[in-house]
């Protein structure tokens, strides 16, 4: 059983954009895979099209072995958390507790349980001295950190992170790594971060007009010059993935 | 306790009444300021009881006066409107001289200044011994429907980041020579405001995505209300009790 397989998965948006066009992915239990490609690939539409949000025009998507449709959302959300790009569209609720407690209590949790879950959520990410902030006043670290416990409170199988890096400090980034590093979930990590893409998965897919272009080891899909440049994929300055030694 | 970066109207206390359960003081609120408004203008020494409740209670949350009455300060627009009554009202009038004022005018005005004033402190003093989300959280206590109080939320949620990217806008809009003065900034204003309109409903299709990525359905579920409070009603309701006496004997009297 794989964590994730999606095969021919078509979606085109009503003015005609085919923002994804018969993409093929398979993501085995425990694997980290980053998906990588320029603005307009098709990233996001192909995260929202995981949790049933889109509804795709042609292709299935299995999660767990579980075949998404519209009978068993409520079960295929549970299975994939998806943490947003801002986390100020991922954290609506007036404290931090209420807030990691939201995913759970709608799977139906509630009193000592619904408590425990919300306390190991936010343990998991360390930051369980911040259950009764107002997420608007955490800064932009706790922020992320939080909107990961809200989707780990769910206990997914597998974690999809849209841009996690973005708007964080290279400190924040780097204990970002840490922590995702130290999860069991498998993961499937949307970036434009590569370094960052290069430290936390073995695997990456090059996303490029709606179709996945390539799929491989991320340091040998980076070291392709040819291959990165043709999607607009350009690696920071000084930057050689052939000098980092894996961990 | 968010202390760390609480709202302009909170102050920072472990006073009983900082403590005492949010539904506790949002009826208390509201029951105090139903005596209030019921209480005949003509009786002024009950409104005096009222006023003491209000200092007594103050002094109990340990709340500076200066603090008190700074945020008290929101109630003046509303009463400036009172003092024109006296000038305008009709009937009999008073003689005081220079000049003549309705003493109809005069009752009016001082009922509105005076009820307006009780109201406005009483809130004032609900807002600064009670963190937002526990008057979110003690509203939904008292049953009311969830609807309404997760508008107030999501208000209260979104109220920053809304105001945030306002300042942006103003201050990328300075930032290419702008200038903003009365008159002239109404124009662009207006289309910045329309834009912000705009990101603010992505936001909210953005927002509404994120929960049903967490599972809503339509419905909110029962919020995590396990935080150990004690809930006594008798000592808080005290005041109430006072201040409906007042009422009923003001009432019976004239």
């Amino acid at each position: 059983m794989k964590a994730l397989a999606v095969s021919g998965l078509t979606f085109a948006y009503p003015d005609g954009t085919r923002a994804v066009n018969g993409v093929d992915l398979d993501i085995e239990i425990g694997e980290r895979v980053a998906v990588l490609g320029p603005n307009g690939a098709g990233k996001t539409s192909l995260l929202l099209l995981l949790i049933g949000v889109l509804e795709a025009q042609a292709g299935s998507i299995e999660i767990g072995g579980l075949r998404l449709g519209p009978d068993n959302l409520g079960e295929i959300r549970r299975r994939l958390g998806l943490v947003f790009q801002d986390p100020d569209d991922q954290l609506f609720m007036p404290t931090v507790e209420q807030d990691v407690g939201f995913g759970p209590a709608n799977l139906g949790l509630r009193g000592p349980e619904l408590r425990a879950r919300v306390t190991e959520a936010l343990e998991a990410v360390g930051e369980a001295d911040l259950a009764e902030r107002a997420p608007h006043h955490l800064s932009g670290g706790e922020r992320r950190r939080v909107s990961i416990a809200t989707v780990l409170a769910m206990n997914p199988e597998i974690l999809v992170l849209d841009e996690p890096t973005s708007n964080l400090d290279p400190a924040g980034r780097r204990e970002l790594v840490g922590l995702l590093g130290g999860l069991d979930a498998s993961q499937v990590v949307v970036t434009h971060d590569l370094p960052f893409a290069l430290e936390l998965c073995p695997r990456a897919v090059i996303l490029d007009g709606g179709r996945v272009v390539a799929d491989g080891p991320t340091a040998e899909l980076m070291a392709d010059r040819e291959l990165m440049n043709s999607h607009r994929l350009e690696l920071p300055y000084g930057f050689d993935p052939a000098n980092i030694r894996r961990r | 306790m968010s202390g760390a970066h609480a709202h302009a109207l909170h102050y920072h206390g472990h006073s009983p009444l900082h403590r005492a359960a949010p539904q506790v003081k949002l009826a208390g609120l509201v029951l105090f300021v139903l005596a209030v408004v019921m209480t005949p203008p003509v009786a002024v020494w009950a409104f005096s009881i009222y006023a003491a409740i209000l200092v007594a209670l103050v002094g109990v949350a340990s709340i500076p006066p200066r603090f008190f009455l700074t945020r008290l300060s929101i109630d003046l627009p509303f009463v400036l409107f009172a003092f024109l009554l006296p000038f305008f009202g009709e009937g009999p009038r008073v003689d005081l001289g220079f000049l003549s004022l309705s003493s109809a005018g005069l009752l009016a005005a001082w009922n509105i200044l005076v009820k307006a004033t009780l109201g406005a402190g009483a809130s004032v003093l609900l807002a600064a011994t009670t963190e937002v989300s526990d008057i979110i959280t003690g509203l939904r206590k008292l049953k009311v429907p969830i609807v309404l109080t997760a508008i107030a939320a999501f208000m209260i949620r979104y109220l920053d980041v809304i105001a945030g990217e306002m300042r942006r806008t103003r201050i990328a809009m300075k930032a290419r020579g702008y200038d903003p003065s009365w008159i002239a900034q109404v124009g662009p204003l207006a289309t910045a405001a329309g834009a912000l309109f705009i990101r603010s409903y992505e936001r909210g299709e953005r927002v509404h995505q994120a929960m049903m990525a967490r599972g809503f359905v339509g419905e909110f579920p029962a919020a995590l209300d396990d935080r150990e409070e004690i809930v006594r009603w008798w000592p808080a309701m005290a005041p109430v009790l006072i201040a409906w006496a007042t009422m009923v004997m003001a009432s019976l009297i004239t």
